[in-house]
């Protein structure tokens, strides 16, 4: 969790644009707020759970999150949740029907889009939210913007009673930059009215509310036409003028300096007439928005003569080295050849992997020796287990899908799986967010799956938060732990079909991966040992390996544990005339700690805990471990 | 626009890249820059590849450095100063850590770790100095202290004194106290020597 040290009003901090929003948040006498851990926004809840005067929970998905934000914005307070862009998906259901009711105290809905796709499964827009349920979006380009227009965010959202969408993208959350921060403003909810004709929206009342909306929209778009978020920047190069919102304003600020820019940062409802004074101003008007041709759509749509998508890519950031070439060849200016010299060095690619000791290595080695399966993957660490040594999940789709992936491969099997075992593995928050239903479908359907529920007992990928499974809130103070056992019993898994297993007791995992995957029905195996990256881990004495015992058979490589190192290759002709590879191991010691998982496939007993010959003081993790 | 200074810090996850980043960030904005920080990092913190960009001048506008724009690569492990050669400017120096960490992917004898990463960032032409910052952490006798002495290293290549840099780097140890700031201030110093006696050896 980042550290936070109490700001004083009126200094100005290096923050990212994830700190400059929790700042916002607690500045703006928000009372609660609600999110699921999700790359790159992460940082925004864990922040605002540092400051005091406020209420913060890590929800179990994102959905929740939003319905506990509506519902404390129903109730008069200043209400906030965020997440990452497919989490908008998952709360999505909430967002359309919030839109007709409104809301009573403020409420801003933070959507981190991974444009560039740095940990995420897919690249999106999220302002198609503001169009789709016709609420307003604010698009900041530093972290300054993100902390002014979330406070921005809660004056429009209670003028109009209206949810509002700050639209982040990696490149705003992540970047550091100066912010000159205020101080906090109490917020004194109204409380809440019982109003059936707004808040109970079945299709009587909800009919009613769908003009109220749309007249919103016309006011809105006024706004958004006087706002002093959409500005003209002058410039003398009148060649090309930009209409841009977000990182892709700085992009074309560092790349046209003298060309005009219209700067939307109050971007849905558009502001079309502000885009016409824009393009009166110059020759010709390039749209520079990341991802999708949203505003270049509305304003051809419009009749104004725009270009966009037609000199631009569809998909990845907009950076000056992508800008600079596309308008020279637009304006017929020779275009900068990408000499040889830019090109990275063609060296190994270093994918992401699990770290030493992770509790799924034990996991995915198994998975890799036993044969015959269709492996339905999920979205967390364990997703790792597709890349190298193990190559042991086949499919990655979206949050808890594992589980009804498993049962449609099961049910949809051809004459060529039918002798294929279907296997699902799925994290414990991710079985928490969105897989528990799936399992109930599996059951209840009859399915023939083994599911894997790797129990880690924390939201490993985004940084080891808490969840109902670990038994901590997001304070980390004592919270009621979810027993998965018993869920999964109670979802209808047999009694004698659920196992706990220890991952590090490889043949034990095997054994019950292996006589589950022959049973025709729903079985779940829990792991249950702890990340290695949280406190509930414990480290225990390093191996190392006797050289002079090393085979050079390689099959503790295949455990996949980045503290084995290769140190000699060689070669060796069997008996039967077939040569094979010789890889010789050393352990990297000042980083082993003990789990004993490469010691299992060791077959001449070459990995002993570690003798160190002098008494040298061992040290841990830091630079270079 | 030109006028911004663009340091490049490149290594893997866990490596501390990200915070030597920052602490060179605070001493930029302690001389009275605009500065901006960001990072390719994705999910490094499993071993992945991290590139850390940092800009600094009178005013900071796209926070990515363009390739080939680059004043200075500080590269915590040798393959990654390799790897990132082409953001240099021309003319632009490199300040590498001479340390290999080899992922599993070459374990696996799936690919290549390069045999001297340092001869083929002197073939590109780019001035690069090298060190063994590792060794040095561990002579100072915590391999943590790598970070300070890489921070250390760039001291001399800054457009303000090492002084300043020392001070932010001093300040995030102040709280642990008296003795961790003066190992890390022989971190520093050890590391800016490093560089140093390198660069005398090649004039």
């Amino acid at each position: 969790m980042a550290a936070v040290m109490p700001i004083p009003a009126a200094s100005r901090v290096l923050l990212s644009g994830n700190e400059a929003v929790a700042r916002a948040v607690w500045e703006a006498g928000v009372k609660v707020a609600a999110a699921y851990p999700g790359t790159p926004s992460t940082e925004m809840l864990e922040v605002i759970s540092t400051y005091p005067d406020l209420y913060a929970e890590w929800s179990v998905n994102e959905k929740v999150s939003l319905e506990v934000a509506i519902g404390a914005a129903y109730a008069g307070s200043r209400a906030f949740c965020c997440m990452k862009h497919v989490g908008m998906n998952v709360a999505s259901d909430a967002l359309m029907t919030l839109t007709l009711t409104g809301v009573v105290g403020g409420l801003v809905i933070a959507i981190a889009d991974d444009v560039g796709l740095s940990s995420s499964q897919n690249e999106q827009d999220s302002r198609y939210w503001g169009r789709f349920a016709h609420v307003p979006v604010f698009e900041p380009a530093d972290s300054q913007e993100a902390y002014a227009m979330t406070l921005a965010a809660y004056e429009l959202s209670e003028q109009f009673q209206v949810p509002v969408i700050l639209r982040m993208t990696t490149r705003i959350n992540h970047v550091k930059s100066l912010v000159t921060v205020g101080e906090r403003a109490e917020h004194v909810g109204a409380g809440f009215t019982k109003e059936p004709g707004r808040f109970v929206m079945v299709p009587g009342n909800a009919g009613k509310r769908i003009p109220l909306m749309f007249q919103r929209e016309i006011k809105l778009r006024e706004v958004a036409e006087a706002s002093p978020l959409n500005v003209i920047e002058a410039g003398s190069d009148k060649r090309v003028g930009f209409i841009t919102a977000g990182p892709a304003y700085m992009h074309v600020k560092e790349s046209f300096p003298n060309a005009p820019v219209l700067k939307l940062g109050f971007s849905c409802p558009l502001p079309v007439e502000k885009c016409r004074e824009l393009a009166a101003m110059v020759e010709q008007v390039v749209v520079v928005e990341e991802v999708e041709p949203l505003v270049e759509t509305e304003l051809k749509a419009q009749g104004l003569k725009v270009l966009g998508k037609e000199i631009l890519p569809l998909q990845g950031e907009l950076a000056p080295n992508v800008l600079k070439p596309a308008i020279a060849k637009l304006l017929g200016e020779p275009v900068p050849v990408v000499s040889e010299r830019l090109a990275p060095a063609q060296i190994f690619p270093r994918p992401p992997t699990m770290c030493v000791a992770c509790p799924h290595l034990g996991v995915y080695y198994t998975l890799s020796q036993v044969r015959n399966l269709n492996i339905s993957g999920d979205i967390g660490c364990y997703t790792l287990g597709a890349g190298h040594p193990w190559n042991a999940l086949d499919t990655c789709v979206s949050m808890g899908a594992s589980m009804g992936i498993a049962l449609g491969m099961d049910k949809g099997r051809g004459e060529a799986d039918k002798d294929k075992r279907v296997v699902a593995v799925i994290g414990d928050s991710t079985f928490l967010h969105m897989g528990m239903q799936g399992l109930l479908d599996m059951v209840y359907n009859k399915g023939n799956v083994t599911v894997l529920l790797l129990d880690n007992r924390a939201v490993g990928m985004t940084g080891g938060q808490d969840n109902p499974g670990n038994g901590r809130d997001i304070h980390g103070e004592e919270a009621p732990r979810i027993d998965f056992a018993k869920l999964v019993s109670a979802l209808g898994v047999k009694d004698e079909r659920i196992h706990k297993v220890n991952p590090y007791e490889l043949p034990v995992l095997f054994k019950t991966i292996r006589d589950e995957v022959k049973v025709p029905d729903v079985s779940v195996i829990i792991t249950d040992q702890p990340c290695v990256l949280i406190k509930d881990y414990h480290k225990l004495k390093p191996f190392e390996v006797i050289d002079d015992k090393c085979t050079g058979c390689g099959n503790c490589i295949d455990v996949g544990c980045p503290a084995i190192h290769v140190t000699r290759r060689g070669k060796e002709v069997k008996p039967s005339g077939r040569e094979v590879d010789l890889a010789f191991v050393r352990i990297e010691t000042s980083v082993c700690t003990g789990c004993g998982l490469c010691v299992q496939p060791c077959a001449p007993k070459a990995i002993q805990h570690y003798a160190p010959v002098s008494p040298i003081k061992l040290v841990q993790g830091g630079c270079a471990a | 626009m030109s006028e911004n200074t663009n340091i490049l810090v490149v290594g893997i996850g866990g490596q501390g890249v990200m915070t030597a980043t920052e602490i060179l960030a605070e001493a930029a904005i302690a001389m009275g820059h605009d500065a901006k920080k960001t990072e390719v990092a994705g999910m490094a913190q499993r071993g992945g590849v991290v590139s850390s960009h940092l800009r600094f001048g009178q005013r900071v506008l796209s926070p990515q450095i363009t390739p080939g724009t680059a004043d200075v690569l500080l590269g915590f492990e040798s393959a990654e100063a390799m790897r990132w050669q082409h953001m240099l400017k021309p003319g632009g120096i490199t300040l590498m850590n001479t340390a290999r960490l080899v992922p599993p992917v070459v374990e696996l004898g799936l690919f290549d770790y390069p045999e001297d990463p340092l001869a083929e960032i002197r073939k590109t032409g780019n001035k690069v100095v090298a060190f063994d910052a590792t060794s040095i952490a561990l002579e100072l006798g915590d391999i943590r202290l790598g970070n300070t002495v890489m921070l250390g290293a760039i001291a001399d290549h800054l457009p303000f004194s090492a002084e300043t840099l020392l001070d932010c780097v001093l300040k995030r140890f102040q709280r642990k106290g008296e003795k961790l700031v003066a190992l890390n201030r022989r971190a520093f110093e050890a590391g800016r020597a490093a560089v140093g006696e390198a660069e005398a050896a090649v004039a």
